[in-house]
């Protein structure tokens, strides 16, 4: 079925608004569909949240052709840029060099359902045998797994070399946080949890001091296997090999900004019940600043986005100087990126 | 977050925390643990305790004590006071001699370690050579006799330690001048006894192991008289004017010897196996005391008949017709007779026997009729029933504290008058600055009141709840119900009695309101007494209420204990805290925490299935509720026993295992074996537990999550007027923290005064808080609009305190073991947080809060939080901005039993347990400092004395 209609082009409006448009258009309220279009250079991509869909309305020329599957026979192969990056990208092919010939494509969830489970950080200012991971974890589905020791390093010391007490990693829970990652390895040492040293410590405090930051783990190692040490040259893409941080999209680094900064708070948000009421989260007493929103209360904005969603009465997809306003997002996914460091210096 | 953080370095802060607080530990309280040795100075009238881990402590009048620990932390075999001196020496179990002495430096003594020594014996000789087995210090001051396993009896210059080679008694010396027909070389193995000639100090009584002894002359070096025992010889004791002496024997026995000029060889003058004719054990050492009315005290260790009483730790008192054993409730270690110790006087007149048991000091009065126990004033048994909490309340109004002194005295009636005998020395301490009560609850169901104000622990009042519950165990057992005609004429003595008949009777939560005089106690099978003070003895009813703390929650099974079971009827209590309310959990799991409002009459408990309030005016439950997670069956099922750590327990077995050991330390033929049994022992426990710490040990890092067990336990309750709907109005509320991190606010609504009988207290749940990282809490207190911790209930009533200040807004402080937070109150919202944990990887264990007073001036002090970790370091945490102020390491983090028995003070002291029986003292405060300070005195000082102590010291310096 084909369905044309105009949509105002410098107001787009939310991801939702437009999705409860499609539904009403298609008369398909309660069907849940995959929102795609083709881009310039042919390729499906998704449509599935305000920033993918503003870049959709701002390349719409002046059409724009909008696929929708139903979301249980859709298709999922069929987007992404494989199909033209395969020929062009170079690199993709020397990282990955059977991925595209004999393989069938794995079948990977929508990008919406993403989230970062680890990254490598502060690259820029760490010795290069050394790896500070972040571990991201999110409710109690999955365990972070992984299991510490005691065991002994050697260091050179001004008296030669020295052997010293250290705190190893001996065991990754298959399946667990921790091993899918592939940043953390059995036998990697453990110099520091959440920017505090370990050494001194015992077994028992840095265990407690692990899981007492769980919900935002940082530790730094010395892997024990130091082959595949990031190179410092590359400083553009640092992080990039390991992290499956460079695999995310390049739409949702701004998601994932939102995320890091909520996490860091919603880490102490505790949970007040006024009477019989409600579970609440415990707002912050003194805000430190208006910019940081918790993860929290953006569901909740969105949720009131999509409580006040009304049906647009403008369907126009012709051109306007809207783009304007669509450019302004652009930068932002760098931004938030450095809003990110920035919280793992204070750290 | 780290800048947040990092330590301030204020000037005038920096300068303050200095005038505010430091750290000490102040004395030990309590009974010595597996004490070793024992020893008595006449002359300073002061008693030295030695233990197996090296430490010696010495004990006068209340108030005097000193303590020192031997490097090597070896066992103290015996002890000897240098006869008129303030010296002593200690022979460890390594073989090694120890000379300490008590000097004045700075307006008090102490004691200190002078020199050490290890006698050695002639290159290729075997060690049993240098072996020592008994040490006489002579009356000279200058030598000491040391008695060998080879028969050597080696003399050695004080306090140099210099080796006298010339002067050795050799045992071919000995046996060349003896009768050879009745003598072989070895006769004269393994000296047992050397005893100095009461009145000639030239003369010494050299007894042989195997029965030969002779009596020594030191000038003429040669054997005047020799005695031919035909029994293994355990000891010998002259009579006081040297014209006799005692011997004891292997088999039981005991011999007079007569000591004249014309017999050289004498016999015998009488033979006596006390407790015959069946064959006995051993009479290890024995006294004999002359008194004026002729008729001697022969007092002697020992000597049982094996079969039927072998097993009995007793001590027998022989004086005329009048016989008693008296029977311990542990070995004993040894004794000594306090009698006349003027050398002028003509007979002993023995005042007093001091025992010292493996678990208990006991002294017994000779003086008066019976022969009574004296009420010792320190060395109190703290563990003659396991202790299974404590709660200290400080500064107790006077009035308070005669009731309690008056309870307690009618408890004492059946101990002796007599004024403590042991009573050298001078306290020289200012008086303790407050009264303050350490109370402590045990395994047998007993409350204990001990005087904590001062250096001396001493027992005020003890407490049973056992009669209010039918217990399998009749009160009325007596082990002393023994006919008249009963033989042996065994007398218990002492309180040590360890064996709880039923642990459900365990004390678990104390709450002492000093105002008012009520008492709230809680067990083990989750009973709730609340008692009140009464000066008369009294028959009354025990109301009864049960809280059925699982409320809806069907389908579950409780597997623990039953709840005791009740008397019905009127039960008589004896003047003191008497209960007239009992609450039973229902299921009877422990009680895991308490409190209790005095102006409200109000008690509220927790247990791991929930927790209730209970109305003690109108004896009525307000309500209960159930803090279960639906998921957590663990608490449901069973004790919290089978979650306790696999370390606690397994220490805990050991340390039973040691208890309970019965092994002699004398060194002989059978008794080398019970050593190297024992050292076997302890090389075992040694090694198991380096096993333990050996074992590869790996960790999982694993988040803290909703479905663990335990949450519902509830940690802690709290009650506060305050601001908990709205900020306008405040009211009362009661607070309750769990396992689980949660939180739970109650608004309470309690009648006026007048009408307190007639309308019910409400209550209504306000607020439900989840801290998000779950963690236990184990602490909850609202600070007043001034930041002030809110007074203790009946404070502000009797002018103590001031009222808090109930204008500004009330901040809420919630202490997890792994962080500090501030809300804000009505509205919970967080202002201020240290993350303990995940800083320095250490949790809370006990919090506090401290008043704290400047050592420079008197007026200025500050609340803050005196918190101790599970890594055994104290910290002070300011108050309101949590920020760390200091921090000390106290307890070792292995001493897993320490820091959970550890207690605060409200101004900055503390207590934990160091063993089973003895509490350390520990100060943080420059202000409140409760230590002894003391002075020993020389009687009379003799100008030989000094020139002594100078080469003493003199010797020492060359040496280091």
């Amino acid at each position: 079925e084909f369905r044309r209609f105009s949509l105002e082009r410098s107001k787009p409006g939310k991801f939702e608004e437009f999705y409860g448009l499609l539904q009403h258009v298609h008369k398909i309220p309660n069907v849940d569909v995959l929102v795609g279009y083709t881009d310039i250079h042919g390729d499906l991509l998704p449509i599935n949240n305000d920033d993918n869909y503003h870049k959709a309305v701002s390349t719409a020329n002046p059409l724009l052709r909008i696929f929708i599957q139903r979301k249980e026979d859709a298709d999922y192969s069929a987007f992404g840029t494989d199909a033209v990056a395969r020929k062009k990208n170079v690199l993709s092919n020397v990282l990955r060099p059977d991925n595209h010939k004999k393989k069938p494509h794995i079948v990977i969830s929508m990008p919406q359902d993403f989230r970062p489970v680890s990254s490598i950080i502060d690259v820029d200012i760490l010795p290069e045998t050394h790896r500070r991971v972040r571990l991201y974890k999110y409710g109690t589905d999955k365990p972070l797994g992984f299991y510490i020791r005691d065991g002994s390093s050697v260091r050179v010391t001004p008296h030669g070399l020295e052997k010293v007490p250290g705190i190893f990693i001996s065991r990754l829970v298959p399946g667990g946080l921790a091993q899918s990652t592939g940043l953390l390895a059995v036998n990697d040492e453990v110099l520091e949890v959440n920017g505090i040293e370990v050494s001194g410590k015992s077994l028992d405090q840095v265990t407690d001091m692990m899981i007492a930051n769980s919900r935002n783990l940082i530790i730094t190692v010395r892997p024990a296997n130091q082959r595949n040490n990031v190179v410092r040259n590359s400083r553009t893409s640092g992080s990039s090999g390991q992290s499956t941080e460079s695999s995310l999209p390049s739409g949702t680094p701004n998601v994932l900004g939102g995320l890091l900064q909520g996490e860091e708070e919603s880490d102490d948000e505790d949970i007040v019940i006024e009477g019989s009421g409600e579970p609440q989260h415990i707002p912050k007493a003194a805000p430190a600043g208006g910019s940081v929103e918790s993860l929290s209360q953006m569901e909740l904005l969105h949720e009131a986005a999509q409580n006040g969603f009304l049906p647009s009465s403008e369907l126009s997809l012709n051109h306007s100087a809207g783009s304007i306003s669509m450019e302004c997002e652009a930068p932002d996914p760098g931004h938030k990126s450095l809003e990110e460091d920035g919280t793992i210096i204070t750290l | 977050m780290r800048r947040f953080l990092r330590p301030g370095h204020d000037p005038v802060r920096e300068r303050l925390k200095r005038d505010l607080f430091q750290f000490n530990k102040t004395v030990e309280h309590g009974f010595p643990h597996q004490p070793s040795a024992l020893g008595y100075s006449p002359f300073l009238r002061l008693m030295a305790i030695g233990t197996r881990s090296g430490a010696i402590k010495l004990y006068g009048a209340p108030g005097v004590e000193f303590m020192g620990l031997h490097e090597e932390n070896n066992t103290v075999m015996q002890i000897h006071f240098i006869p008129d001196q303030c010296q002593l020496v200690t022979l460890l179990d390594d073989n090694s001699l120890h000379l300490w002495s008590l000097k004045q430096h700075g307006g008090a003594s102490e004691l200190r370690e002078e020199h050490r020594f290890t006698l050695k014996g002639p290159p290729g000789s075997p060690p049993s050579a240098t072996q020592i087995t008994a040490v006489l210090a002579h009356s000279s001051r200058e030598v000491l006799y040391l008695g060998t396993e080879s028969g050597n009896i080696f003399v050695v210059e004080l306090p140099s330690f210099r080796v006298l080679e010339d002067r050795t008694i050799s045992p071919e010396a000995v046996l060349q001048r003896i009768p050879e027909d009745n003598c072989n070389r070895r006769s004269c193995e393994l000296v047992e006894a050397l005893r100095e000639h009461p009145k000639n100090p030239d003369q010494i009584l050299i007894g042989y192991s195997r029965g030969s002894i002779v009596l020594w002359d030191l000038q003429n070096n040669k054997a005047t008289h020799h005695f031919l025992g035909s029994q293994q010889l355990e000891n010998l004791y002259w009579q006081r004017d040297g014209s006799k002496f005692i011997s004891c024997h292997y088999d039981g026995s005991y011999t007079q010897w007569p000591v004249s000029s014309d017999n050289r060889q004498p016999e015998p003058l009488e033979n006596t196996v006390p407790y015959g004719p069946f064959p006995c054990k051993a009479i290890s050492k024995i006294y004999w005391q002359t008194t004026k009315n002729g008729l001697p005290y022969i007092i002697f260790q020992g000597g049982m008949p094996r079969a039927s009483y072998g097993d009995r730790h007793s001590i027998s008192v022989i004086h005329g017709s009048q016989q008693t054993a008296f029977d311990f409730t542990s070995r004993v270690i040894d004794f000594f007779i306090i009698f006349s110790s003027d050398p002028a006087a003509e007979f002993d007149d023995p005042s007093a026997l001091v025992v010292l048991a493996e678990e208990e000091l006991v002294v017994l009065d000779l003086k008066s009729a019976g022969w009574p126990a004296v009420h010792p004033p320190y060395l109190a048994s703290l563990h003659c029933s396991a202790i299974t909490c404590s709660h200290h309340v400080s500064n107790i109004p006077l009035k308070l504290w005669e009731r309690i002194i008056s309870a307690g005295s009618k408890q004492n009636i059946h101990y002796s008058s007599m004024p403590w005998p042991i009573d050298g020395g001078t306290n020289i301490a200012p008086d303790p600055p407050q009264r303050d009560l350490l109370l402590t609850g045990h395994e047998d169901g007993t409350v204990r009141f001990w005087d904590a104000s001062g250096v001396c622990l001493h027992l005020l009042y003890k407490l049973s709840t056992v009669r209010v519950f039918l217990t399998d165990a009749d009160p009325n057992d007596n082990m002393n119900t023994l006919g008249e005609d009963e033989w042996p004429p065994l007398r218990k003595v002492g309180t040590f009695d360890p064996y709880s008949d039923d642990p459900r009777l365990g004390i678990q939560k104390i709450y002492l309101c000093k105002y008012s005089g009520y008492l709230a106690v809680a067990g083990t099978a989750g009973q709730v007494l609340v008692m009140e003070l009464n000066d008369e003895d009294a028959e009354h009813v025990v109301e009864h209420a049960e809280a059925d703390l699982l409320q809806d929650q069907e389908g579950y099974r409780w597997k623990g204990h039953e709840k005791l079971k009740t008397r019905d009827g009127p039960v008589r209590f004896e003047a003191g805290f008497q209960p007239f309310v009992l609450v039973q959990c229902q299921p009877p799991a422990v009680v895991t925490s308490l409190a209790l409002h005095s102006e409200w009459k109000l008690v509220a408990f927790g247990t791991s299935h929930g927790f209730g309030l209970f109305d003690h005016q109108q004896k009525r439950l307000v309500f209960v509720k159930c803090t279960l997670h639906p998921s957590d069956q663990l608490a449901l099922e069973g004790p919290l026993s089978r979650v306790k750590s696999l370390k606690k327990s397994l220490r805990q077995s050991f340390r039973r295992i040691r208890r309970s050991r019965v092994s002699s330390r004398k060194r002989r033929g059978a008794g080398g074996n019970a050593s190297e049994v024992q050292e076997a022992n302890a090389k075992f426990d040694q090694d198991t537990l380096q096993e333990m710490e050996l074992a590869p040990v790996q960790r999982k890092i694993e988040a803290r999550s909703a479905e663990d067990s335990f949450t519902g336990f509830v940690r802690t309750l709290y009650f506060a007027d305050t601001f908990l709907r709205d900020s306008s109005r405040h009211c009362p509320s009661l607070w309750a923290g769990t396992n689980g991190g949660t939180v739970y606010a109650f608004c309470l609504r309690v009648p006026p005064a007048e009408r307190r009988m007639d309308e019910p207290v409400r209550a209504e749940q306000a607020k439900e808080i989840q801290l998000m990282h779950r963690a236990p809490v184990v602490g909850i207190l609202v600070l007043d609009g001034h930041s002030t911790p809110l007074p203790e209930p009946l404070e502000v009533a009797h002018d103590l305190s001031k009222s808090p200040d109930m204008q500004g807004s009330h901040q809420l402080l919630v202490v997890s073991e792994e962080q500090f937070k501030v809300f804000t109150l009505p509205k919970v919202s967080s202002k201020l947080k240290l993350k303990l944990t995940a800083l320095e990887g250490c949790r809370v264990r006990k919090v506090t809060v401290a008043n704290f007073g400047s050592c420079k001036t008197d007026d200025y002090s500050e609340n803050d939080l005196a918190v101790l970790t599970n890594l055994g370091d104290i910290q002070i945490i300011s108050l309101p901005f949590l920020k760390l102020q200091i921090r000390y390491p106290c307890i070792r983090k292995e001493d897993v039993s320490g820091i959970a028995s550890c207690v605060f003070t409200k101004y900055g002291q503390g207590f934990y347990l160091i063993s089973p029986s003895e509490f350390e003292r520990f100060s943080l405060s420059t202000k409140w400092l409760v230590e002894p300070r003391c002075i020993v005195d020389m009687p009379e000082v003799t100008s030989n004395n000094h020139v002594h102590n100078k080469s003493g010291t003199e010797n020492a310096a060359r040496k280091s």
